[in-house]
């Protein structure tokens, strides 16, 4: 059953590509931005690369929670989601990882072809790889807990990004702190393994407060 | 056996009914009436766990609703009256989503078959979006067919079908009932059905 949610989406987000292309699009344009606005500066460059590209991907990722549940909420189809027969937990699970594999995993793997405008080598390359497919999975799941609570309000985009901005701080420093250091040459390992704690620490919590938001807007 | 006990409904600060009481045993079929506004979409709301009752208590089997949780669910099939399809996904997909989700798996020639019965055929692989209203009410009508819930909750379901649909779907509740099924249905429509046990609520008394 699990499988069908993330079938579901995955189909749905196919089907609606455009969507998906201008998260991936508003991200290289933004990352773009900066070395063309810099200029050839090769060791302010590198300086800044870790936290715009992490900037970056926060906000592109941003832009895509809005439709998390907001359409299955319009047409009804959520109700039937909340009425099927496991826990709501799984589905906003599912939902989750489906958001993560369209949103978070194309996000991740397109980043090192920008990140050579940088000038990074080819080890932090890697490194950044590895922050963001850890990183991304904690924004969308913190994600999904800011769209099921604005779920029906109007502006709701805007108040899911002031609501759950804050609370992704902690992914931001150690998404970019990993990359820094891997820059500087210090060891990676305390900035990616504390990324991975907070993962864990979202897919137990994350979609269950979640499942608790979407039944309260539902009533 | 489904039963509710002094059942109360607040929306926003209006109050939309007090002390509606029930109790439906296998066979039987619950028609809720009432003006626009009286509170039938919420009452069919609580009776599905969505919505959580100002006062008053349902219970499924003895045990209520809230404890139940997905246990509940296991047994209930709801079709509210937005009808819960995707408009991008063809009727097929949907069927094939929605069966699976509530725990039926459907391959791809089982869901067209159903959708021939309802009388979809030939329009399985247009996306629901380009279907007319009575084609999508049948589309979601169609997982009736292939579920093997003991409670139907049904909101306005006869709206925008043709004669031959209402009398398809009529005789799809006989027999749910015959089976020993429970249905509450919200509807205007005079259903033309023979049911052991036919209770009829007006929201408006």
């Amino acid at each position: 059953m699990f499988r069908w949610i993330v079938v579901r989406d995955l189909t749905l987000a196919w089907k609606g590509r455009v969507d998906v292309l201008s998260t991936l699009f508003f991200f290289l344009i933004v990352v773009s931005l900066f070395p063309l606005g810099i200029g050839p500066e090769t060791y302010l460059l590198r300086l800044i690369a870790p936290g715009v590209v992490w900037v970056a991907a926060l906000l592109a990722s941003m832009l895509s929670l809005g439709r998390l549940f907001a359409n299955d909420y319009q047409d009804g189809t959520l109700e039937q989601l909340l009425l099927t027969p496991q826990p709501l937990y799984l589905v906003v699970l599912g939902k989750g990882l489906a958001l993560w594999l369209v949103s978070g995993v194309p996000l991740a793997l397109l980043s090192p072809v920008l990140a050579i405008q940088f000038g990074l080598s080819g080890n932090t390359l890697f490194v950044l790889v590895v922050s963001l497919l850890l990183g991304t999975p904690v924004l969308a799941l913190i994600g999904s807990i800011g769209a099921a609570l604005t779920l029906g309000l109007r502006g709701g985009g805007l108040l899911i990004s002031i609501l759950v901005l804050p609370l992704c701080i902690p992914v931001l420093i150690f998404g970019a702190g990993a990359v820094d250091a891997s820059i500087m040459g210090s060891g990676v390992q305390g900035s990616l393994s504390l990324l991975g704690a907070l993962l864990v620490l979202s897919l137990v919590f994350a979609p269950w407060a979640t499942a608790a938001a979407l039944r309260i807007s539902l009533e | 056996m489904l039963e509710a006990t002094g059942l109360g409904c607040v929306r926003g600060d209006r109050r939309l009914f007090t002390d509606v009481n029930f109790a439906l045993s296998p066979g039987s079929l619950l028609q809720v009436q009432g003006p626009n506004g009286s509170g039938k979409t919420s009452l069919l709301r609580l009776t599905c766990g969505l919505l959580a009752p100002a006062e008053g208590h349902i219970r499924w089997q003895g045990a209520s609703i809230r404890s139940l949780g997905e246990d509940y669910f296991k047994s209930l099939s709801y079709i509210g009256h937005r009808n819960g399809l995707k408009e991008e996904l063809t009727p097929i997909e949907n069927l094939r989503v929605t069966s699976g989700l509530a725990g039926t798996e459907l391959s791809q020639q089982e869901a067209t078959n159903v959708l021939g019965k309802i009388g979809l055929s030939g329009r399985e692989h247009l996306p629901a979006r380009l279907l007319s209203e009575g084609q999508r009410r049948r589309t979601a009508l169609a997982r009736l067919l292939t579920c093997k819930t003991s409670l139907w909750v049904l909101d306005e379901v006869l709206t925008s079908l043709d004669s031959s649909a209402v009398r398809f779907v009529t005789s799809l509740i006989e027999e749910h009932l015959n089976k020993g099924g429970i249905a509450v249905i919200a509807t205007h429509h005079e259903l033309d059905l023979s049911a052991n046990s036919y209770h009829r609520l007006d929201l408006a008394s």
